[in-house]
């Protein structure tokens, strides 16, 4: 189920030995970039970026590195996010744990509802998945924690580890960009990893990978898990930002729009996600206003990425720089 | 009765049936132009709703622009969005046929975006009323239960549409045609069929069934830019339930599965919701490639 037909491919074979020093520098470059932004930009919107950037490097994760298309990655996010403010509001736990039990609640999800999707391949997979998200969905409108319609509200920003307050936008900036930059780190790390390599193989060709002896849905079921993992502690995080939950994050149109960063910055490569989410967070920003319309312009986006735009941003720039990126 | 042993009047219990046949005949429409579309061109056509909603929105045109009523809506809308879909086909979806099916899902679910963010715009989410056509305004009191005409125009029609698609593929030349380039298009080009056309036509066809499925559906619920996205994933997750290597198990698992929705909300109406998906997590336990599905 390749879903690439280029980008991997085209690139030469990441070194064994450690990170790639181009990527070395992307990151640092990255880092410093982040931890100067929160000067020149509201800290409320960088940090939006960032959990997104977290969440499509995610769902890039089973996609672009395991070739499934999920098209229910809402579901973890949402209901991290609503277990992570419910923990901070009802419990009263402080935010890396509020986040921990969110992230543990999508594992719990990623657990159940990938172990039933990966039966069905290719498209009834993006199916299965929909309609399970879709449940989820139904789920959080009625249940009694959930709040329905308004949400969960005014979720209290609490001290991280006891101590130190978070309530300030800008010590909040640093919580976030450590558990989402971390994140990304940490997904790059699995990519990279021997278990990232069979996954790989996996996806250019499912029967080959069975004959050498992998246990192929094993393989599946722990980087659909991952993701959903990772999806969940972005959603989780989200809400601690927020300090909200709402039905829009575990709306399928959440699941669309975390489909479309991956696609226009570039499946299947490391920093692709990265680069998308940052740009249809700032295009809804910047659009806000114009209402449906945001919702055209993305259809746009979808219809003009998959007819001639396949590898998306970083593909075509990596193709260009005959680097894998 | 069996109904008061189990504590439901009957008026409760039928009404609920005919509603959930109601719902089940629009499953039915819509997994059937999907199984359609997906037997010949591999994909998933996440614009099903999208163009379900835009032909509700067409029928309400015709009648509000033009003074075209509901009888001819009913064969124009699915024609014009019919075509829409023809349109579609050979500028875009063509181009993908090459590629991994699931670009397909990708590109169609673009183009619901773009659908529904279009009608949104223009007509808002409130929803537009639709007039029940006079000639089947009323109902019947059958003694157990009022029955409205409408709702029962509305069963009776999608059988028809659903038995005399179910005729054309499987028992007309056409039909065989179809099927076979089902199996092996390359061999039936080679028998001098004009594929190309075929899969463009099949793909206009199964849209006009969503389309059908719309208009008839514009008097029950008010035409909404959204009255298709909360449809479609529910008739994404009877698919998977019916697998789609069977137009007939397409039908009646949309049959079906509306009941059992029905059913659920007399004894259950907090399931209702989620019934359906409940059953599909269930099927993949037991019968993974669905219960009318091949393997694949």
């Amino acid at each position: 189920m390749a879903m690439n037909d280029t980008t991997t491919e085209s690139a030469p074979a990441t070194e064994s030995a450690g990170m790639p020093v181009l990527h070395k520098i992307i990151f640092a470059v990255l880092l410093v970039f982040l931890i100067a932004l929160p000067f020149f930009v509201y800290p409320v919107f960088a940090m939006k970026v960032m959990c997104f950037a977290l969440f499509a490097a995610a769902f890039n994760l089973l996609l672009g590195f395991g070739g499934l298309l999920s098209f229910g990655h809402a579901a973890y996010f949402g209901a991290a996010s609503y277990i992570a403010a419910h923990a901070a509001k009802v419990w009263g736990l402080t935010p890396e744990l509020s986040i921990l039990c969110g992230a543990v609640a999508a594992a719990f999800l990623g657990v159940v509802i990938g172990s039933l999707a990966i039966r069905r391949q290719g498209i009834y997979f993006a199916m299965v998945t929909l309609a399970f998200a879709q449940m989820v969905y139904f789920i959080a409108l009625q249940a009694d924690f959930t709040g329905g319609e308004d949400g969960i509200q005014s979720v209290p920003r609490g001290d991280l580890f006891g101590l130190i307050p978070l309530a300030d936008n800008m010590a909040l900036y640093f919580f976030v960009l450590v558990v989402t930059f971390g994140g990304i780190l940490a997904l790059y790390r699995v990519v990279h990893s021997p278990f990232g390599e069979v996954l790989k193989a996996i996806r250019e060709n499912e029967q080959r990978a069975i004959s050498l002896g992998y246990d192929v849905n094993r393989y599946k079921l722990i980087v659909f898990t991952l993701s959903a993992t990772m999806s969940g502690v972005a959603g989780a995080t989200k809400s601690q930002v927020f300090q909200l939950a709402t039905l829009t994050d575990v709306h399928w149109s959440m699941s669309g729009e975390v489909v479309l960063m991956t696609l226009l910055g570039g499946m299947g490569t490391v920093f692709g996600p990265l680069v998308g989410a940052s740009l249809i967070v700032t295009m809804q920003n910047y659009l806000a206003t114009f209402g449906a319309w945001v919702t055209i312009i993305q259809g746009v986006i979808f219809v003009i990425g998959v007819l001639m735009f396949r590898e998306g941003i970083v593909g075509v720039v990596s193709r260009w720089l005959k680097r894998s990126l | 009765m069996m109904f008061e042993l189990l504590g439901v009047p009957p008026q409760v219990m039928m009404g609920q049936l005919l509603l959930g046949l109601i719902n089940g005949s629009f499953y039915a429409v819509l997994s059937l132009g999907l199984a359609v579309i997906f037997g010949l061109l591999n994909i998933i056509n996440f614009a099903h709703g999208a163009l379900y909603m835009a032909a509700a929105f067409v029928a309400w045109m015709l009648l509000n622009y033009l003074g075209i009523g509901y009888w001819p809506a009913l064969i124009l809308a699915p024609l014009i969005v019919g075509t829409l879909g023809i349109v579609l086909e050979r500028t875009m979806l063509s181009r993908l046929y090459h590629l991994d099916h699931l670009y397909g899902l990708l590109l169609t679910f673009g183009l619901a975006l773009i659908i529904q963010g279009l009608f949104r715009n223009y007509y808002g989410i409130s929803g537009l009323p639709y007039q029940i056509p006079g000639a089947l305004s009323g109902g019947q009191n059958l003694g157990f239960m009022f029955l409205p005409n409408y709702r029962a125009w509305v069963v009776v029609a999608s059988v028809m549409v659903c038995l005399g698609t179910w005729f054309m593929i499987e028992k007309t030349r056409l039909g065989a045609y179809l099927r076979a380039g089902t199996e092996n298009p390359t061999l039936v080009g080679a028998f001098g069929v004009n594929v190309p056309l075929m899969i463009t036509l099949t793909y206009g066809f199964g849209v006009a069934l969503a389309g059908f499925a719309g208009v008839l559906a514009a008097p029950i619920y008010s035409v909404n830019p959204t009255m298709g996205e909360q449809l479609i994933i529910v008739v994404f997750a009877v698919v998977v339930i019916g697998g789609m290597g069977s137009i007939m198990g397409a039908i009646l698992t949309g049959y079906m599965l509306g009941i059992v929705e029905g059913l659920t909300r007399v004894f259950y109406p907090e399931g209702s919701a989620v019934v359906i998906f409940v059953i599909m997590a269930i099927v993949l336990m037991l019968k993974p490639e669905g219960l009318f599905g091949r393997r694949a």
